[in-house]
């Protein structure tokens, strides 16, 4: 009844025409993106002066080549997320599918048909994950939670917990090496990132995720093929997992099957903290990729901090409630 | 003159944005039953939250028995006597009829268990007051809707309330219920118990009230003894001008046949139906609840599947799998449920439009919020949606204007066939008329239009011909103009069920 009575009003109201800096400061706080970025900067001028190893090409470069595979799965989540879904199964997909590419790699498949194939892999287990969660209807944390300890345990079978290592240094190329001081894998996440969010913004296709995601109900009744899309949605996600994968395997130089353990909730926590919402229907991929790039720079900071490893953890979690809690006191005086 | 239970005195009341109360007066007579009536956004849910001390008012008086109060929360207003039923009915649909009446109070043995015998046997004295027979340990789930929205009532009286708010408390009543929920009011009433009675449906507050109060953009335009006025002096006060006709004129040629179905059939909801529908036509569909209207139209347009039976579009015979199917064939399908089923609330309003069209409006795969923003313009201009702008989430247009919205975003598809569940719920009167002559216009452009509605004066008014159904089956067809509420009510209650086709 308390939530009734304060719709009533709003829903009674005329535009607001309050003076410019007040709705400039809505628009600003309405949006996930600005705020964020403003924080990350902000973040970034107090580090600039307190350390002098910061603001230096060297540590950002690392920086940005530790939160590629997480950026990278970020693009996929996200936007399964604004389509009203999730999946827990994408640290376990990265790992089998690097152990899988290192295999297939020693045991002589041409390196890009080695790729094509775990690309194939990541998108058949997205299928699964997606058929589980709207044909047979499981609960997308029990369905990915299963898809996650299978894939988990194939990764450690076939490696018997011990890495894959011993891979052509012709394989460790994209993982390591650079062009014009930028690593190709921060390259290959820029474009998947930009690329991510201009589709999610603009087309047609991916238009959909937002109306299946705010009411599925509606979406059916308006001919979009709700099942359709969340399959889609699920086997993207996985297949950038996959992708990731490899990545991560060429600049290790080894497949390693416990790779990623938890990066699952990292990638949850960037998009969430990033505006998207577990109950779908929001959330940008810009948005996804700052929320993780200011769990990186957090983290970056607080190892420049000698803050111990294991604060990390209990700092992103702290992150991510505090982002959610501000959104949830802006939303309630908005809607 | 008695002293008013509750005197409401040039109360203010601001939102950031709007004026929502404007030196509004009201008052309330023991044992009277006192309508308040607007169009949404007019004020009433406003005035309703200060009485139950949701709100405090910016300025002016609330007296109770002729002091002065301040109602700082709803316990206040509890306490001061004030009983509220609210739209949405807040029971506990798990627990049993007594435990929904006491919750939290219920009489308890030394030691603090529940003296159930005691629960059950207070429950019992209260619901006979109402000459309502149904053990108190039922549980509310198992209830019918009426019965439900009566032990809310008994609810807000078992804490002593002398004055009951009721919104809408017939807008989830089929129509052979309503004398039943009017029953026990009358009973309140000669108790001294004093009603404000929220309602848009004018024929029952003509039935029921004692006197009306007429809310318009937030300011009172009157207060009539009910006797003293019609309901076209109503609807006049609410709307702020003469509203010529409820309905429009019917159409008197129709052209050929669009929709023909043959023995539709579904395996539990409804059998054997049969009908056609010609271009140009409007055929409303009555009956009571349960006679399953819905399952048909969501059958129709393959939300549902059916057993057996044909349809036929034009004249060729279909197989409808799914909504996208249907409305590539030509139909569209407005769902009752507009928040559930119909909109994207969190959505802009030129995105809600182009949901069910976004290949129209993509060029290349790449959206276009140009054309969404120019085609939204155009259709809210011609369905005069009260919008700010076409960017507007959809969830903060009344309700009258998210119907509007929703008519919008399935006429993009400019369907031949429309097939229309419940098209004015929860709306206002002059949003009413304006969605009346719209389908009525779009008839006329040629399309069909299949619409199923609760109130039969609208059928009444709207149809051209209308089909009367009764548990899952077709039992009559009236032609329009020999159609009463009477006859509809008769058919629908399966009375004549022997003899379909009842001429007059």
């Amino acid at each position: 009844m308390v939530e009734k009575s304060s719709t009533a009003p709003l829903a009674e109201a005329a535009p607001p025409g309050a003076r410019w800096w007040n709705s400039a400061l809505r628009r600003f706080i309405g949006t996930r993106e600005l705020p964020l970025l403003a924080l990350i900067i902000l973040v970034v001028i107090i580090m600039a002066n307190r350390n002098p190893n910061f603001l230096t090409i060297a540590n950002f470069r690392a920086m940005a080549v530790g939160f590629t595979p997480t950026a990278v799965i970020a693009v996929g989540m996200v936007i399964l997320l604004v389509a009203g879904g999730f999946d827990l199964s994408v640290g376990a997909v990265l790992a089998l599918s690097g152990t899988v590419v290192a295999r297939l790699v020693l045991d002589g498949v041409e390196q890009p048909l080695a790729v094509l194939l775990v690309l194939a892999l990541g998108g058949g287990i997205g299928a699964v994950n997606g058929v589980l969660v709207t044909k047979i209807k499981i609960n997308p944390l029990v369905a990915t939670l299963g898809t996650l300890s299978i894939a988990r345990g194939i990764a450690q079978v076939m490696t018997e917990g011990i890495s894959i290592s011993g891979l052509p240094s012709s394989f460790g190329r994209v993982g390591g090496e650079q062009l014009a001081n930028i690593p190709y894998m921060v390259i290959i996440m820029l474009v998947i990132v930009v690329v991510g969010d201009l589709a999610l913004r603009h087309t047609r296709f991916l238009r959909q995720a937002y109306y299946v995601g705010s009411n599925e109900n509606a979406a059916r009744l308006s001919g979009i093929g709700v099942d359709r899309f969340r399959i889609f949605a699920f086997i993207l996600t996985s297949v950038l997992a996959a992708l990731a994968g490899v990545l991560l395997a060429s600049r290790l130089m080894a497949g390693t099957p416990t790779a990623a353990q938890g990066l699952e909730l990292q990638v949850l926590a960037g998009a969430v903290i990033g505006g998207a919402s577990l109950t779908g229907g929001e959330g940008t991929v810009l948005g996804a990729f700052l929320g993780i790039v200011f769990i990186g720079i957090i983290s970056n900071v607080m190892t420049m901090e000698a803050v111990s490893i294991f604060w990390q953890q209990a700092v992103t979690g702290a992150i991510l409630i505090a982002a959610v809690a501000f959104d949830m006191l802006v939303r309630r005086r908005r809607v | 003159m008695r002293t008013p239970l509750l005197e409401v005195t040039g109360v203010n009341k601001s939102f950031p944005g709007t004026h929502a109360l404007k030196d509004v007066s009201f008052e309330l007579l023991p044992g009277e039953i006192h309508a308040l009536m607007g169009e949404n956004g007019a004020g009433k849910s406003t005035l309703m939250h200060l009485l139950s001390g949701v709100y405090a008012p910016d300025s002016g008086e609330i007296r109770i028995d002729g002091h002065p109060v301040m109602l700082r929360s709803p316990r206040q207003a509890q306490a001061h006597g004030i009983g509220m039923v609210f739209q949405e009915l807040s029971l506990a649909p798990g627990l049993s009829i007594a435990e929904n009446v006491y919750p939290n109070r219920a009489p308890t043995r030394p030691g603090g268990t529940i003296a159930w015998g005691s629960l059950y046997r207070q429950t019992r004295e209260l619901l006979a007051q109402f000459e309502i027979d149904v053990d108190p340990r039922t549980l509310v789930r198992d209830l019918n809707i009426t019965t439900r929205q009566i032990v809310e009532i008994v609810k807000a009286l078992s804490l002593d309330a002398r004055m009951l708010l009721l919104d809408e408390p017939t807008s989830a009543l089929p129509p052979n219920e309503v004398e039943r929920l009017f029953d026990v009011l009358r009973r309140l009433k000669a108790r001294g118990i004093g009603i404000v009675y929220i309602s848009h449906r004018i024929p029952e507050v003509m039935a029921i009230a004692d006197r009306v109060t007429i809310l318009r953009d937030g300011q009172r335009v009157g207060t009539h003894p009910i006797g003293a006025v019609t309901p076209d002096d109503i609807i006049e006060q609410m709307v702020g001008r003469k509203i010529a006709d409820l309905y429009p004129a019917r159409a008197d040629s129709f052209g050929q046949e669009l929709l023909r179905v043959e023995g539709l059939s579904h395996e539990r909801d409804f059998s054997g139906i049969s009908f056609t529908l010609r271009r140009g036509e409007i055929v409303g569909v009555a009956g009571l609840m349960g006679a399953r209207r819905s399952e048909l139209l969501r059958a129709l347009v393959g939300v549902n599947k059916t057993t057996s039976g044909t349809i036929a579009i034009s004249g060729s015979p279909v197989r409808i799998q799914s909504p996208e199917h249907a409305f590539a064939l030509g139909m569209a399908y407005l769902p009752e449920e507009r928040k559930t089923d119909g909109l994207f609330l969190k959505m802009p309003l030129r995105q809600n439009i182009s949901a069910t069209a976004l290949r129209d409006f993509a060029r290349l795969g790449l959206m276009s919020a140009r054309k969404e923003a120019a085609v939204t313009q155009a259709y809210v201009e011609r369905l005069h949606i009260r919008t700010p702008g076409v960017n507007q989430l959809v969830g903060r247009l009344s309700g009258g204007n998210q119907q509007k919205v929703m008519l919008s975003k399935w006429l993009v598809r400019q369907p031949k066939i429309l097939i229309i569940d419940e098209p004015t719920k929860g709306v206002d009167v002059g949003a009413k008329v304006e969605i009346h002559a719209l389908l009525r216009e779009l008839a006329r452009q040629g399309a069909g239009i299949l619409f199923v509605s609760s109130e039969f004066p609208e059928i009444i008014g709207l149809a051209d011909r209308i089909l009367v159904m009764v548990e899952g089956r077709l039992v009559g067809e009236i032609p329009a103009g020999q159609a009463t509420e009477q006859n509809l009510m008769l058919l629908s209650s399966g009375y004549t069920a022997r003899e379909p086709a009842a001429g007059g």
